[in-house]
């Protein structure tokens, strides 16, 4: 069959410039009603199956810890909010920075959904560093084990990049076969007798890492460390969103990102290196998801277990953070205290299990989160809503 | 000797190397398998300087696999190698391995010949794992259970096509919220019905084939005892090639994943094309994901079906959208798994590397190393609004 030339198929629509349609679209509406729908399918489910849709979102809610901010509440109830309220914060660090990972890509018009084998890269370097220089002086020591997992997340990444620059190897490809190599390089590392395993006489048998030394810890500055009270890792995902923003709308490579992200032919034709663009926008994006697995292993996992890779699914929130906050950095922000609400709120730790099983309300929230994607791929609710707008 | 006789000898030349070493022949000298091994690598590179990049690359890299492989044959014990190179148990259990990853390679292989990407693959399956278990335990019938699973695959297929052709979605986002709602969807559903028991002892199962060819060597080991599904998954690659290349359907199938607008222009209904395509897909996958629970495992767990439907969208590209070439790598895959299972003798840790293998090897296909994999032209690209 001979190839017909690229005039004759349809328009090949990056992923920016198709989701700009919905980002351009409905305002703050659409990821509101987005929401709206989402929770309500998963409502009809918990009818459907038999329990109170309205009594499980409240207690999810209070799970949450978010009622902390309602003034109204008892001098009690608001101690355990502020336990549950460090719990989700905990939870939004990663989400904003795995979050920033897939934004900053579809920004360049790349879909990075290798989020999670750059997270496992960079909590396996961020716990080999961490764990290891015992001595070395505290500040320098986070430091260092933070700009390890930074590094081993952007090279990780910048590997997709690279391919994608040099080869044209399509990077949802490329960054799903290295979030598996990624797992299994990680469960082997930390597996028995293999290099990362634990020194310790005790744990010969336990396929877990060494413990990160005290001097690597990231300082608590909201309740009690020894209850996993909030760690300043928060703040560092805070930064990464001004960072964020500055990159993509104050620098030239922001500019030149954007442009490629649009159009990368017409970026091409104006001069811009488009390949270039390619591996250093894959290596910044790495380095967000990088950087949150090093601040969860620094600031409160502490170590790490070759089940805890397995079962990772934290990273792929950040997709449904990333398209729900339409790719900006106060949407990524909400987007992530979101999901970090929703995940803590389910948890077995803080949902009331007399209301709803938290095994139930967990696979809620992935339900909650695929519909939500599912929602955002297309632009129909919103070519619907500018439709109303016009006819008003 | 032409250059590509050549290659294929290096190729050939780079197995022997690991072949030699393990049982039957075993050969303890490790400079025989050396020498075996840089033959292969020499008529590898030969190959490349007279035009057979491909098979030359091939034949390298199938010489430096058997270079490790078989030195490391040598330096181990033999009753080692005889507990785990056992050829016939291999076989058998290759093929078990790889049928999961048939079914989702050939389904993906129906969708993405009609142009819509299908990542949700993982997604389809799961949800054949649990509507499987599901109806096979309603039922308390196998057969009405895989048909629950191909219906469950089906409707997750066309939830897929109604977002991806309909809406002109994003197919990878679209087919990335299948898979997490997929997740979601059976993990409810499954701890709603079943609880903390897990589902019941005496889930009906698919039945083994059993041929009366115990006397065979080697072949009676491999083929006498099957599952069902393993030969259903055989045929369903043959059928499929028929369907694909040999009638019409299936050229208007290729048509639209090739040239839609063409296609379209000639009278092709081309939406409703992708729509069967993708929802065959989903079918496909899904009795991958019933062989899991019904036909395997007997049992369903959460998220069981643990990335293989991402590997066989690996063997469908690895494969070059081909049903031979993507059967072929799904039972190179499946043989890894079946290694990866018996390797723990040696070392512990070090087999579980081994599971990383289909992935790696995909990566360096999509690279485009050993011959660039040439996806249907108009994949990912929805029909524009008229």
């Amino acid at each position: 069959m001979s190839a017909p030339p690229d005039s004759e198929l349809p328009p090949n629509i990056t992923v920016a410039s198709r989701m700009a349609t919905f980002f351009r679209g409905g305002g703050i509406l659409a990821p509101l009603i987005t929401i709206l729908v989402a929770f309500l399918a998963g409502g009809l489910v918990v009818l459907a199956t038999g329990h109170n849709p309205i009594e499980t979102y409240q207690a999810i809610f209070k799970g949450s810890g978010f009622n902390w901010f309602f003034p109204w509440l008892s001098e009690d109830d608001r101690i355990i909010a502020a336990l549950n309220l460090q719990q989700t914060l905990i939870l939004t660090t990663p989400l904003i920075l795995t979050g920033l990972a897939v934004a900053f890509a579809f920004r360049c018009g790349l879909f990075n959904i290798g989020g999670q084998g750059q997270y496992i890269l960079g909590s396996i370097f961020a716990v080999w560093v961490g764990s290891s220089f015992d001595g070395m002086p505290a500040l320098l020591h986070v430091l260092v084990a933070m700009l390890a997992g930074v590094l081993a997340g952007a090279v990780w990444a910048g590997i997709a990049g690279l391919l994608k620059a040099l080869a044209g190897t399509n990077e949802v490809i490329s960054t799903i076969m290295l979030n598996w190599i990624a797992i299994w390089t990680g469960v082997w590392i930390f597996n028995l007798g293999s290099p990362l395993q634990n020194d310790n006489p005790d744990q010969v048998d336990v396929p877990v890492s060494n413990d990160i030394v005290e001097g690597a810890k990231l300082p608590v500055f909201w309740g009690d460390p020894q209850l996993q009270g909030l760690h300043i890792g928060i703040f560092i995902a805070l930064a990464a969103l001004v960072v964020f923003w500055v990159l993509l709308n104050r620098t030239t490579l922001g500019y030149e990102v954007r442009a490629v992200g649009f159009n990368p032919d017409a970026a091409e034709a104006s001069g811009i290196n488009v390949r270039r663009n390619y591996v250093m926008v894959m290596a910044i994006c790495g380095a967000f998801a990088g950087l949150g697995g090093a601040l969860d292993l620094l600031g409160w996992q502490f170590r790490i277990a070759t089940n805890d890779i397995q079962t990772h699914t934290l990273a792929f929130f950040g997709i449904a953070v990333a398209l729900l906050g339409r790719n900006t950095a106060i949407g990524t922000l909400l987007g992530a205290l979101l999901f970090a609400g929703l995940l803590t709120g389910t948890s077995v730790r803080n949902l009331d299990p007399t209301v709803f099983e938290p095994q139930l309300a967990t696979n809620l929230t992935y339900m909650i989160q695929g519909l939500v994607v599912l929602l955002i791929s297309t632009d129909v609710l919103v070519v619907y809503l500018l439709r109303r707008r016009r006819r008003k | 000797m032409t250059a590509k006789r050549i290659g294929w000898g290096a190729v050939v030349l780079g197995f022997l190397a690991f072949f030699v070493a393990v049982p039957p022949l075993t050969v303890r000298s490790p400079i025989v398998v050396i020498v075996i091994a840089v033959a292969a690598m020499a008529a590898g590179s030969y190959a490349i300087t007279a035009g057979e990049k491909r098979l030359g690359w091939g034949g390298i890299i199938a010489g430096m696999i058997g270079l490790v492989g078989g030195y490391a044959a040598t330096q181990s014990g033999v009753a080692n190698l005889e507990r785990v190179v056992v050829w016939g148990a291999l076989g058998a259990a290759t093929l078990r391995y790889a049928t999961p990853l048939i079914f989702g390679a050939v389904g993906g292989l129906f969708s993405e010949r009609a142009g819509v990407i299908n990542i949700g693959l993982e997604g389809m399956m799961l949800m054949g794992a649990f509507f499987g278990a599901w109806g096979a335990d309603v039922t308390s019938s196998w057969l009405l259970g895989i048909v629950i699973a191909i219906a469950a695959g089906a409707v997750f297929g066309a939830i897929h096509a109604l977002f991806a052709v309909s809406f002109r979605a994003d197919q990878i986002v679209s087919g990335t919220a299948l898979n997490l709602l997929a997740v979601g969807v059976t993990g409810y559903l499954f701890v709603e019905v079943y609880g903390d028991l897990g589902t019941p002892d005496d889930l009906p199962s698919v039945p083994n084939v059993s041929l009366p060819i115990d006397w065979l060597p080697l072949l009676g080991d491999i083929f006498g005892d099957l599952n069902l599904l393993v030969w259903l998954a055989l045929a369903a690659v043959l059928m499929t090639w028929v369907f694909m290349f040999r009638t019409s359907w299936g050229l208007r199938l290729r048509s639209a994943g090739e040239n839609p607008l063409a296609a379209e222009t000639a009278g092709l209904n081309v939406v409703r094309t992708r729509y069967l395509a993708v929802m065959a897909s989903g079918g496909l996958a899904a009795m991958g994901g019933a062989f899991l629970s019904i036909g395997f495992l007997h049992t369903f767990t959460q998220n069981m079906t643990a990335g293989r439907g991402f590997i066989a969208l690996a063997a469908l590209i690895f494969g070059r959208w081909r049903p031979g070439l993507a059967l072929a790598a799904t039972l190179l895959f499946g043989f890894g798994s079946a290694l990866a299972q018996r390797l723990p003798v040696f070392s512990p840790s070090g087999a579980v590397l081994f599971q990383a293998l289909p992935y790696v090897l995909t990566l360096i296909a999509v690279t485009g190393l050993i011959g660039r994999s040439i996806p249907p032209l108009a994949l990912g690209r929805p029909l524009p609004r008229n």
